[in-house]
């Protein structure tokens, strides 16, 4: 039997994850090995600083510690956060600019030595502010960071320029591991091919492209945790290699997410033996119109394009063969600044009457004298969703006369023509690990604010309405700032297209218990609560 | 690498042979003594017929999403079925067919014709051009095709066309270096020494003399390219070099599916593949008997 | 002979300086760098500073003129460079997986030849019967199957196989294990690969052998042993098949070199970490120095292989002579 843990709540468009089975109920067992399959061929290094793959946090998130995360017990949450290494969630002081972090004493890392908030603030300063010849991914998340530092041993302090409801849901990143303050002066690049942290895992060895194995940290400070005895992942690109070991029990788990066809295949090859998790993912569809290209630096254009794709009807069937499932805006659905089924629906691309959105697309393309017009579809070499939604986009666009051939590429030269602007229309994604709608609908900014913005077009407008969102504090005006932006760009401007989010499928066998699914691969990765019922 | 030429006199004694027979007469005798060959030529213009005929023949447009028959079991309606997009198979099983018969005999007679010209250009000039030539074959030859494909596909795209260049390019070594070796030994026979003492052209020595004597060597690879290149277009098609959705291909319909359907609906995966096998059986069948027919010392190389 | 296979091998070296140039340049012609894949790959932020950094540390700023010198000069002095993925050394990189490849290459081949040698011959002694006829649509089966799909279809079939008989699926291990750690986990890794790679190789193989018997049973020198009434057991053990297998030889060098670089989606399939994949892998994360490495050590297999082919077949047979 397959449990389905996501209730899609249909008004809402809303993914509530809900424990698997009774886990909560039961004691947690302890020992045991937990072989898990990573998705991925060797990541380029173990620099959890440096890199953003999610092949690093699955191999090596286990070996670390952070300041603070998403609750293990609760990781959907997409509005709460909780320590790992301080004591308590601090309340901000000096108008929302300072963070005072108190941090746990007689933490260990695996040499020996002690954790005290000097490694913290160290790392933390290699985060936000990396010196000269040090690579730091995420320096953009934190640029409301004024100052790190550690006044003495059990206290860390973040000063910040300004208040913003941004500065938690960056700080629960789950790539910000705790190095030690001494390795990290002495050689920056020391983690990027060590491992050495405070984790509920030890490090034991790591064979390159193959496995990575660790064994429970006896000196844990979360009381009783972990459970296992040890950990062994093992790389497998391929998804046929995982859905088979996952059938025959070879590995017990795989953490990023499979497509609904191996979903159905495994529940009906092993039945009870597989238990399904599944939540929607923070990762959203966009389809980005080129608007230096003509015809699409004409709004009516790219109208007619998010007007001839029926969303309400293709989620759903869509959601049987591919990751994706909620209809949404620019910002994750579920979460508080999302925009309801109503709200959508007062959008281009979001009509609740297809025939009369296709109609008025067709008019569209023909008062723009673009009817039949032909163009091409670039999208990434990467089956699960991309390929799919793109198949499904050119199918709707074919109903209103489009001819639209897919150009697919591999990763390298997808970024490539985006970045250089070469492309017609393009299918990205915009993928972020803790819910943190602030930074994450950055993505829709003209490119002189946020370079990552691949649409090539420039609107003052769009700045000042998404500046006006996020300055604002007060929660409720917050959401109406959002809403504002959103409507200017997605039905106003029509600069992106968003299609269904994605939708993340766990897959594990039966016997594995503890472990909660999150919006996000990225996350709740330290493997401390998982245990196993044999 | 060391391939062992025809023999000359053989080759002509053949011709000679064959010009005496009327066509109608060939083809019996060649159904009568070779059956596995007749069955081969018999799968080949049946998927030919239907690529050339997929539009007549093809109940569905194969590119028509349909959300409300997705993964349908095979049925009076769907003769095969449907797939993850609600799309006929036997619809895109027959436009598939052009595709398979586009990226086969495209490139087998690209990389034919052109290996053919050059080896026999680098046989008949022999020298530098010859030595030259000959060290680009062991590169190419030697080389990975998956780079070259991505090379092709990463700068083009994936379009049919330069899925078709970047599987033309292995063939083409591979036939000059036979097409070489056949040639060498015809170089020395007198009448091409005759031609060159009167004062023809290169082209027209080339053309005339010296193109006839390699075409036995010629066809039978030219056969063996086709299966071969509909397998790399399926290889590709794993590797996600392929053709791209929604075009109907054999190799892009097996890669997905393959992977994900073998057990809870069978027929996406198992109809694609089926085709494939049976296409390149056949022409391997028909080739097969064609190299005996033609030339029986000649191998398959 | 020492003069031909010194000529040949001053003859390689123009080979190899034009499959370096190719892979230089087919390399630099996909758009992209290693520094994007490995910064934006997640689908999440692209930090510009970041990729800036990566480029400058990687060398990737340099003229294409001096990253080429560097890389040829890299060669000459055997220090091939550091993958721009792992920052390993790329030999090392190589070391690791190589051993994996050619233990699945040589299984194959031995299948291939177990299979293929029999098959041929009893397919060409039985020439045009029922028996030929079946040995032929399965050897041709064997060509005319994609191999990935073949792959897929077989670890299938293991499992629902194990699954009937014992009502648990088995597959083989996905962790490899070295041959002289374990060496029946190992085999149970590298058995089903190397089956489906030496079934094709065995098909290729026994068609060969099947043609060559064919030319040589008409050989005069046959016929003349069959007038002498000699036992048709010891005119094909002793005669024909000794002749007919030296260009059987060749073609089972040539296949095991191109084997080497051929079983890129074998070793997908069956998540072998061997330098096929690896070889997706450099190509695919835009792993300029990796990828060159290994396609440089594919040519080099290729070309030495074939250069002993060809010496040893001039030493077997006396009618070739070194030119």
């Amino acid at each position: 039997m397959y449990v389905r843990t996501g209730l899609w709540a249909a008004g809402l468009g809303l993914a509530v994850a809900i424990a698997a089975g009774s886990a909560g109920a039961q004691t947690p067992k302890r020992g045991g090995t937990l072989t898990y399959v990573i998705p991925a061929d060797a990541p380029p290094s173990f620099d959890g600083h440096r890199e953003t793959t999610y092949a690093t946090v699955h191999a090596a998130a286990p070996y670390y510690s952070v300041l603070i995360r998403v609750p293990p017990d609760n990781p959907a949450s997409t509005t709460e956060f909780v320590c790992d290494l301080c004591t308590e969630m601090p309340t901000p002081t000096d108008g929302g600019k300072t963070y005072t972090f108190k941090i746990r004493e007689g933490v260990k890392f695996h040499d020996g030595s002690k954790l005290t908030a000097q490694d913290v603030a160290t790392s933390w300063n290699y985060i936000v502010f990396p010196p000269k010849g040090v690579s730091s991914a995420r320096v953009s998340y934190y640029e409301m960071v004024d100052k790190v530092e550690a006044p003495d041993d059990t206290t860390v302090v973040f000063h910040l320029k300004r208040a913003t409801n941004a500065f938690l849901p960056a700080l629960a990143d789950p790539y910000t591991w705790i190095y030690k303050k001494e390795i990290l002066e002495k050689d920056p690049h020391w983690f990027e091919k060590n491992i050495m942290g405070s984790g509920p895992f030890k490090f034991v060895s790591y064979e390159v492209g193959q496995s990575i194995k660790g064994v429970r940290n006896p000196d844990y400070y979360h009381k009783g945790q972990p459970y296992l005895d040890a950990i062994v992942g093992i790389f497998a690109d391929k998804q046929s290699v995982r859905v088979d070991a996952l059938r025959a029990d070879r590995a017990a788990i795989e953490f990023r997410g499979l497509p609904p066809s191996a979903r159905d295949q495994l529940v009906k090859e092993a039945g009870a033996d597989i238990v399904v998790q599944d939540s929607d993912w923070n990762c959203g569809n966009i389809l980005t119109p080129n608007h230096k290209k003509k015809p699409f630096d004409d709004v009516r254009v790219r109208r007619a394009l998010a007007l001839a794709i029926d969303q309400w009807k293709g989620a759903p069937a869509l959601a049987k063969i591919a990751n994706v499932r909620t209809v949404g805006g620019i910002v994750f659905p579920g979460s508080p600044l999302a925009a309801t089924k109503e709200e959508l629906q007062q959008m281009a691309g979001y009509w609740p009457d297809i025939e009369k959105s296709r109609a008025e697309a067709r008019r569209l393309l023909k008062e723009a004298g673009v009817e039949g017009l032909k163009f091409e579809l670039l999208n990434r070499n990467v089956d699960q969703p991309y390929k799919f939604v793109g198949t499904w986009a050119i199918g709707e666009w074919k109903k209103i006369g489009l001819n639209v051939e897919q150009k697919v590429v591999p990763t390298g030269p997808w970024f490539s023509n985006m970045r250089a602007g070469t492309f017609d229309v393009v299918l990205e994604a915009n993928c972020a690990s803790v819910v943190n709608p602030l930074l994450d609908t950055g993505k829709y900014l003209p490119a002189k604010v946020y370079p990552e913005n691949y649409g090539q077009f420039d609107d003052d407008k769009s700045v000042e309405l998404y500046e006006k969102m996020q300055t604002e504090i007060d929660p409720k005006k917050q959401r109406d700032d959002m809403r504002a932006f959103e409507k200017h760009t997605l039905d106003t401007m029509v600069h992106e297209i968003v299609l269904p989010y994605w939708y993340r499928i766990i897959l594990e066998r039966s016997y594995v218990k503890g472990w909660k699914i999150s919006p996000s691969h990225y996350l709740n990765q330290d493997l401390a609560n998982i245990w196993l019922d044999k | 690498m060391t391939v062992v030429a025809p023999n000359p006199a053989k080759v002509l004694s053949e011709e000679t042979l064959v010009r005496e027979r009327t066509p109608l007469h060939l083809a019996l005798d060649f159904c009568r003594r070779k059956p596995l060959g007749t069955l081969g030529l018999v799968i080949v213009l049946v998927i030919m017929a239907a690529g050339i005929c997929a539009d007549w023949i093809a109940p569905f447009d194969p590119e028509e999403n349909d959300f409300n028959a997705m993964m349908q079991a095979p049925s009076l309606v769907h003769l095969f079925g449907t797939d993850q997009f609600g799309r006929d198979i036997f619809s895109r099983l027959v436009f598939g067919a052009r595709t398979a018969m586009l990226v086969g005999f495209g490139s087998a007679v690209g990389g034919g014709l052109i290996g053919l010209v050059l080896g026999v250009a680098s046989a008949y000039f022999g020298g530098w051009f010859d030595l030259v030539f000959q060290r680009v074959l062991d590169v190419l030859m030697a080389f990975p095709l998956i780079i070259l494909a991505l090379a092709v596909v990463s700068v083009f795209g994936t379009g049919v066309f330069n899925v078709m260049i970047a599987i033309t390019i292995p063939l083409i070594p591979r036939c000059g270096r036979v097409v070489r070796a056949s040639a060498l030994a015809v170089r020395e026979v007198p009448y091409v020494d005759a031609a060159r003492a009167l004062g023809f052209g290169h082209a027209r020595i080339i053309l005339r003399h010296m193109v006839p004597n390699v075409v036995a060597p010629f066809l039978i690879l030219l056969s063996a390219f086709v299966g071969q290149a509909i397998l790399a277009e399926a290889g590709l098609s794993y590797l996600g070099l392929g053709v791209q959705e929604p075009v109907a291909a054999w190799g892009l319909m097996l890669q997905g599916s393959a992977e994900d359907y073998a057990t809870t609906a069978p027929w996406i995966a198992i109809f694609p593949g089926l085709a494939i096998v049976f296409t390149v059986l056949g022409i391997s069948l028909f080739g097969d008997a064609l190299r005996d027919a033609i030339d029986p010392k000649l191998r398959d190389r | 002979m020492y003069r031909y296979i010194v000529k040949r091998l001053l003859l390689a070296v123009p080979t190899l300086v034009g499959a370096a140039a190719l892979v230089f340049i087919l390399m630099r012609l996909i758009p992209g760098d290693v520094c994007v894949i490995r910064m934006g790959a997640g689908g999440s932020h692209v930090d510009a500073a970041a990729v800036a950094l990566c480029h400058q540390q990687l060398g990737l700023d340099n003229s294409l003129f001096v990253q080429f010198l560097d890389f040829l000069w890299s060669y000459v002095t055997f220090d091939f460079g550091n993958s721009m993925w792992s920052g390993n050394p790329v030999a090392q990189e190589i070391a690791l997986r190589l051993p994996v490849s050619l233990e699945v290459a040589v299984l194959a081949t031995v299948i291939a030849i177990l299979i293929a040698i029999p098959l041929g011959t009893i397919s060409a002694l039985k020439e045009n019967t029922w028996l030929d006829h079946v040995v032929r649509v399965a050897a041709i089966a064997g060509i005319a199957t994609p191999s990935f799909w073949l792959g897929i279809m077989s670890l299938i079939l293991v499992m629902n196989i194990t699954a009937m008989a014992s009502g648990k699926p088995w597959l083989p291990p996905i962790d490899f294990v070295p041959l002289w750690q374990d060496p029946i986990r190992n085999l149970s890794i590298v058995l089903l690969p190397a089956i489906t790679v030496g079934y094709r190789y065995s098909a290729v193989t026994m068609r060969l052998t099947r043609s060559a018997m064919l030319e040589v049973l008409r050989e005069d020198y046959i016929r003349t042993a069959r007038a002498k009434g000699l036992l048709e057991q010891i005119i094909v053990n002793r005669h024909a098949l000794k002749n007919a297998l030296l260009p059987v030889v060749t073609l089972i060098g040539i296949e095991f070199a191109f084997l080497i670089g051929g079983l890129v989606i074998t070793e997908q399939v069956f998540n072998l970490n061997g330098i096929g994949r690896l070889l997706v892998q450099a190509v695919q994360n835009q792993d300029n120095v990796l990828a060159q490495a290994l396609v440089m050590l594919v040519v080099i297999i290729f070309v030495v292989t074939n250069l002993v082919i060809d010496v040893l077949y001039a030493w077997l047979d006396p009618r070739i002579r070194f030119s």
